[in-house]
């Protein structure tokens, strides 16, 4: 039943977050802060992971095509098919809620257990509005992030298979473009946005509502990536339902 | 002036802080005082609208608190200012962000005009080179002082500090506190400290309310604590053997 309670605060939270409003000159900072934290700060991981989760599936995908009679454009099509619809969405979210999750549950939990969060409520500031609408603006910037993700998913598919042998370019890039369905790419960006504010209120709940000192800011941000990964995986598991099948 | 008039406050299980009454005078230090767990906190938070009261009522110079009335609420924040036990001031920021912090909120200033009134504040607080520095690179008693600088920036009418000199040395934490009883007189301002210091009890209560599991036992100021016959708080204030000695030699005096 204790679930219940975390779910009605928690969207109450969301309520506050979009009631009295910070100063205008204010807020411009702090969202332009939090893009530099969230999602500049995160594109080095998201390239690197996905250049080379793009590569191994491409290598994957070949080792385990033994039939001559499967065409050579396979490893193309389904290096892309798994990048854009999976592995760019999901994965790097679950990936980013490691890293960018992490991150705001620490920094807000901090402010709690320092007292900080107390010194703008007594302000008379929205500390919901002032902390949590900026990270949750500033990731609708995720996009891109992940488009930046499938691009070098694929790039790595592509290097991985055709350096290595096991499609020429000619092949790979016919996959690429086989049987390509723009809606597949708006079900990746759906996903992405309804992950964008995952990421940016489930770490912000845990944060806000932590108890105790030190030791549970680290606990609050363990359980913090947890659940927003366990929600992840459930609204892709719905969202695939409700789009796809 | 702050009255609270009949205040309870509970939690799940417990009774907090029950039926309590007092005034908090104008241009005073006015004292809340007791053993950790009496209920200063709730008491301080209430008064704060942090905490919600069971029943009673609160007022803020005879217009009644309302936490319901926003509008209401919100000037009343403004005319607050509070020193954390901690300080809780905003690491991400330097000394002078975290003074300017509530004129960028709340005032219409120009840039200049903020930097120009965050510098006065710096200078009564005598806070020296550190306005570019980070609340981690600074002193305890610093820290301090960045708290009171950022709490009368707006000139507030009433002034919350939770344990002002809690973690100070003896010499620093008696400067916080003075500092504090001067502010309190040049602004005219209410203010309000928790406190289980003797010290500031001696130096600065010019009004003290004594809290015991919530009630309040006994009321008076800094004179008068020397010479109550009240068992509870002698208990209390002269636990130390020095104060005891204290005690005896006020008595021995014709």
């Amino acid at each position: 039943m204790r679930i219940f309670f975390h779910i009605g605060r928690y969207f109450l939270m969301i309520n506050y977050t979009f009631t009295k409003f910070t100063k205008w000159s204010v807020l411009k900072k702090l969202i332009i802060q939090e893009i530099d934290d969230l999602i500049i700060g995160s594109i080095w991981i998201v390239a690197f992971m996905s250049f080379l989760v793009g590569g191994v599936v491409a290598i994957q995908t070949a080792l385990n095509i033994e039939s001559p009679f499967l065409p050579g454009n396979l490893i193309g099509f389904a290096t892309r098919q798994s990048v854009v619809l999976e592995f760019a969405p999901t994965l790097i979210s679950i990936i980013m809620a490691g890293k960018v999750g992490s991150f705001i549950t620490s920094s807000i939990g901090t402010m709690r257990v320092t007292e900080q969060i107390d010194a703008l409520e007594v302000m008379g500031v929205n500390s919901f509005n002032y902390l949590i609408f900026p990270k949750i603006i500033s990731l609708l910037l995720y996009p891109f992030l992940i488009t930046l993700a499938m691009f070098l998913g694929i790039l790595g598919g592509y290097i991985c298979s055709v350096y290595a042998g096991f499609s020429t370019s000619f092949d790979f890039i016919q996959g690429i473009q086989l049987d390509f369905k723009v809606f597949h790419v708006v079900y990746a960006y759906i996903k992405t946005i309804l992950f964008a504010f995952i990421l940016a209120t489930i770490p912000s709940y845990h944060g806000f509502f932590m108890k105790g000192g030190a030791l549970e800011v680290g606990k609050a941000s363990n359980i913090s990536f947890v659940w927003t990964s366990i929600v992840i995986i459930i609204i892709n598991f719905v969202v695939t339902q409700l789009l796809l099948s | 002036m702050i009255k609270v008039n009949n205040i309870s406050k509970s939690f799940v299980k417990s009774q907090v802080i029950s039926n309590i009454s007092a005034t908090f005078e104008k241009g005073k230090t006015n004292l809340i005082i007791g053993q950790s767990g009496s209920g200063k906190t709730v008491l301080m938070k209430c008064l704060l609208g942090l905490y919600d009261v069971d029943n009673g009522e609160i007022f803020f110079d005879e217009k009644k608190y309302d936490k319901d009335n926003i509008s209401n609420m919100s000037n009343l924040r403004k005319q607050i200012g509070m020193v954390f036990q901690g300080s809780a001031l905003f690491d991400s920021m330097t000394v002078l962000d975290n003074i300017m912090f509530p004129l960028r909120m709340f005032s219409s200033k120009t840039e200049s005009e903020m930097i120009s009134r965050a510098k006065e504040v710096i200078k009564r607080v005598d806070l020296k080179d550190s306005d570019d520095k980070y609340p981690s690179e600074i002193s305890g008693g610093m820290k301090k002082r960045v708290a009171i600088a950022r709490a009368i920036v707006l000139n507030p009418k009433y002034l919350f500090c939770d344990e002002p000199n809690s973690g100070l040395d003896p010499k620093t934490a008696i400067i916080i506190d003075k500092l504090i009883q001067e502010i309190t007189v040049e602004y005219n301002i209410t203010t309000i400290i928790n406190t289980h210091d003797m010290n500031s009890v001696m130096e600065i209560g010019d009004k003290i309310i004594f809290l015991v599991e919530g009630k309040k036992i006994w009321e008076g100021n800094n004179q008068e604590i020397l010479n109550t016959d009240d068992k509870l708080i002698n208990d209390f204030v002269y636990s130390s053997e020095i104060f005891k000695k204290v005690k005896l030699s006020q008595k021995k005096k014709p």
